[in-house]
């Protein structure tokens, strides 16, 4: 579906990209993950042309992005951002409606189409149409901002830290309907995130950045249990990998469970049989993530 | 009503500079947001505009635009400018960039995005600009009377003038309504919604095209008929009992006229822009910019011969003074007090020096060195701010101190006759430069009747000044000095030429009626 080819960016002196070749499969989330100044930001803009490559060349549904136009092409393309950049001086009904009012959408259909997103969002018109952004709370504005990305039927969605400054709670609730969304419309989403435990607990493929350069595109299993090269496990050990790690592990874990085990809260025996199965060579971590996992629990 | 008239040529001046100014700059303000390399140079710009003097500003304006509504909507505008283009800049550059970014993102072109989101967004910016310019104009278009744009500064500048206060007060307290209303006005549009603001600039902008449409029409009717000579004179003549009216009875005839600033007056009728003004008989501005008096031929203006005064107790205490000043009697004519009036003004040369330089052209002083004379006892004289005052008493410190023992302390520039005489009477000074004409007509108590029967002839007018200023404060005239300053019909030479006018009278070729 996006297909980044040779591609090369540099900021004034500064090489930002250099030989990225990146395919990014129609339906699929795939989550750009890497430190801050690692390119993924910059990676995610040359989508819907907000950044231009100085070499290499972007192609969309096989079709090169400098042959397209580009105001067009925005409008089938979703963009949702940290800062939501909600317009302050349109009502919530009207920052949904504006991009089906650029594309000349009769107001009828406006109408329905506004409607049913807010609603597929858990935003009543009724109770949110009329509020400005002002008004409010950070995980309403999100949820705002992804229905307005969403509202004109795209077939690609870019979000670049969309959660990252939501409060715990709203953030994981919001992740999981994203999810769920994204896998109904069968919506190619690219997502940047410095975040692992997001990345690895949402993409369907994680493609990690450093310095500019792609070091490894897997899934997270991949990227955990076999990491391609040393930087990859510099990333795989860092401390904000670990947690990230025990989520994924537990999700991992949980359906090789012996049922009786779960009813009969004997986990322990059975997450052993499980782990010598599996060969890991994480095995200290993944059973002090559970450890932990099960403390929550009880 | 005159008030209502004033008023409404008040918010005439203050409502079109305005709208032109919002026409023009908000777009500055939306190019220089836009285009950042021009930002800096241009907010510089128009913070330059905004640091020049408003009446400096009307002078600069002069040579190009001339007098009357135009040039004082000009500066207006240029007054009105910064605050819009500024706030403007501010607006558009303030729009979060998450903002701008999603409507990028959203595939808004770059007009639809400066229509849609960064205006609307900057608007209030925009209006607070709108609202310090209109408060700035309201006050600032006070001025635009100086140069005869009319206005309800031609009440505060009359009042000034005239030493009227209601006058002033009657200038000044509709303007400083005015203001608070138009703050009033704007700030509730400023409030309200954007339709409000839509609607509300296109009436004010619609509406200010027409008028401009209209006046021009008017205005270019207007100058190709007349051909008239036009006369600019200072609101104190204008409406002084001996000034323009009086003048227009005593000749029998009426000119059209403007009323102007007396320091823009002289520039206004270099430039064409009038073509009689009046002035003062000994002006250096009457040689600087080549101009010709007009013979008072039926002596309509009382005589203003100047000649030391001092207090009487001063000249028996010191009678060489009187002895030494007479030296000076009748020895200055009006060409000469104006040729030094002219060395200081236009020269920039010291009053010191130009009085100096006489003396010794003139040999009533020498260039011998005398022997240092031991000084006993001082004598202190004052002088009135203006250049020709500074003349003379410098003029009367060389003679005297040439020519007697005394010590002489100058005390310069006394704001007017008022604070002079007051000087006088307490014994701070001794002895100043005056005007017969201003001793008859400001000083003395006189009755009218008596006044008009001596008013045209100079040698009573001095015997009856002198009698009476020993009688009513104990002043004594001295010699009159030769010259006499009173007031000038004045006209460029040239036109005065090709028109063949000279005096007063010919003027009533070009009555209005």
């Amino acid at each position: 579906m996006i297909n980044f080819q040779n591609i090369e960016k540099s900021f004034g002196e500064q090489l930002v990209l250099k030989s990225i070749n990146l395919e990014i499969k129609k339906g699929e989330l795939m989550v750009l993950l890497g430190a801050s100044g690692s390119g993924k930001t910059t990676m995610l803009r040359m989508i819907n042309g907000l950044e231009n490559p100085d070499f290499g060349s972007i192609q969309i549904a096989n079709k090169r992005l400098e042959n397209r136009p580009l105001l067009e092409l925005r409008k089938e393309i979703g963009y949702v951002i940290q800062k939501v950049g909600l317009f302050p001086h349109y009502s919530v009904y009207d920052n949904v409606a504006t991009i089906l009012r650029l594309k000349n959408e009769k107001e009828q259909v406006v109408k329905e189409k506004v409607e049913k997103w807010l609603d597929k969002i858990g935003l009543r018109v009724s109770v949110y149409g009329r509020k400005f952004p002002a008004e409010l709370s950070g995980g309403e504005a999100q949820r705002i901002g992804l229905a307005r990305a969403l509202v004109a039927k795209p077939k690609i969605i870019l979000l670049d830290e969309p959660f990252s400054a939501l409060d715990p709670i709203s953030r994981l609730k919001i992740r999981n309907e994203f999810r769920e969304i994204q896998k109904e419309e069968k919506l190619t989403a690219v997502m940047v995130t410095h975040d692992v435990l997001e990345a690895v607990s949402m993409a369907d493929r994680i493609c990690l950045l450093a310095h500019g350069e792609i070091q490894q595109v897997g899934t997270p299993q991949e990227i955990i249990y076999k990491p391609k090269n040393q930087s990859v496990k510099e990333f795989v050990k860092g401390d904000q990998f670990q947690a990230a790690l025990a989520s994924v592990s537990l999700r991992e874990i949980i359906p090789f469970l012996k049922a009786d085990a779960l009813e009969n809260q004997d986990l322990d025996s059975s997450v052993l049989d499980y782990l010598q199965e599996a060969d890991s060579t994480y095995h200290a971590i993944v059973l002090n993530a559970f450890y932990k996992w099960k403390e929550e629990l009880l | 009503m005159e008030v209502f008239k004033q008023l409404i040529e008040h918010i005439e001046l203050t409502l079109v500079s305005l709208c032109i100014a919002i026409l023009l700059g908000v777009a500055i303000g939306i190019l220089i947001a836009v285009n950042k390399r021009s930002t800096k140079t241009v907010l510089t710009l128009v913070n330059t505009i905004q640091t020049i003097p408003s009446l400096a500003l009307l002078g600069f304006l002069l040579p190009f635009l001339g007098i009357g509504v135009v040039p004082a909507i000009m500066a207006l505008f240029l007054y009105a400018l910064l605050p819009i283009v500024r706030n403007t800049y501010t607006g558009i550059s303030e729009v979060d960039a998450s903002v701008k970014e999603s409507a990028i993102a959203m595939g808004m072109t770059r007009s639809q995005i400066l229509f849609k989101v960064e205006l609307p967004l900057a608007l209030p910016y925009v209006m607070a600009g709108i609202r310090t310019a209109s408060v700035i104009n309201v006050g600032v278009a006070t001025l635009s009377a100086f140069i005869a744009a009319g206005g309800l500064g031609k009440f505060i500048l009359q009042g000034i003038q005239l030493n009227n206060t209601n006058m002033i007060l009657a200038g000044a307290i509709p303007a400083s309504l005015l203001a608070l209303f138009f703050d009033a006005i704007l700030g509730k549009i400023q409030s309200s919604s954007t339709k409000v603001i839509r609607w509300f600039s296109i009436i004010l902008l619609g509406g200010t095209f027409i008028y401009l449409l209209i006046s021009g029409v008017q205005n270019f009717n207007k100058s190709t008929i007349e051909k008239d000579l036009i006369g600019g004179f200072p609101s104190e003549f204008v409406y002084r009992e001996d000034g323009l009216k009086g003048l227009f009875k005593a000749y029998d005839f009426e000119i059209k006229y403007v009323e102007m600033e007396i320091g823009l007056m002289y520039q206004a009728l270099a430039n064409g822009e009038v073509d009689v003004v009046s002035g003062f008989s000994t002006d250096g501005r009457i040689k600087a910019y080549n101009l010709r008096t007009l013979e008072d031929n039926r002596n309509y203006f009382p005589p203003y011969e100047a000649a030391p005064v001092a207090r009487q107790l001063i000249i028996k205490k010191y009678p060489e003074i009187k002895e030494s000043l007479a030296r000076l009697e009748d020895r200055i004519t009006n060409d000469e007090m104006t040729e030094m009036n002219f060395k200081v003004d236009e020269r920039k040369m010291q009053p010191e020096e130009v009085a100096l330089d006489f003396l010794l052209a003139k040999g009533i002083l020498s260039t011998e060195r005398e022997a240092p004379v031991k000084r006993s006892g001082i004598i202190k004289i004052g002088s009135k701010a203006f250049t020709e005052n500074y003349i003379l008493a410098h003029l009367f410190k060389f003679v005297i101190e040439a020519h007697t023992n005394l010590k002489v302390e100058l005390k310069l520039g006394f704001g007017g006759t008022k604070l002079l005489m007051d000087a006088m009477k307490n014994d701070e000074i001794d002895l100043y430069p005056e005007y017969t004409g201003t001793a008859l007509l400001l000083l003395l108590e006189t009755n009218t009747q008596e006044r008009e029967s001596i008013m045209s002839n100079p040698e009573k007018v001095y015997g009856f000044v002198k009698r009476e200023s020993l009688k009513q404060f104990e002043f004594e005239w001295l010699s009159t000095l030769g010259f006499n300053n009173t007031f000038a019909i004045l006209m460029r030479s040239e036109q005065a030429a090709k028109l063949n006018l000279q005096n007063v009278e010919d003027l009533a070729k070009y009555s209005l009626q």
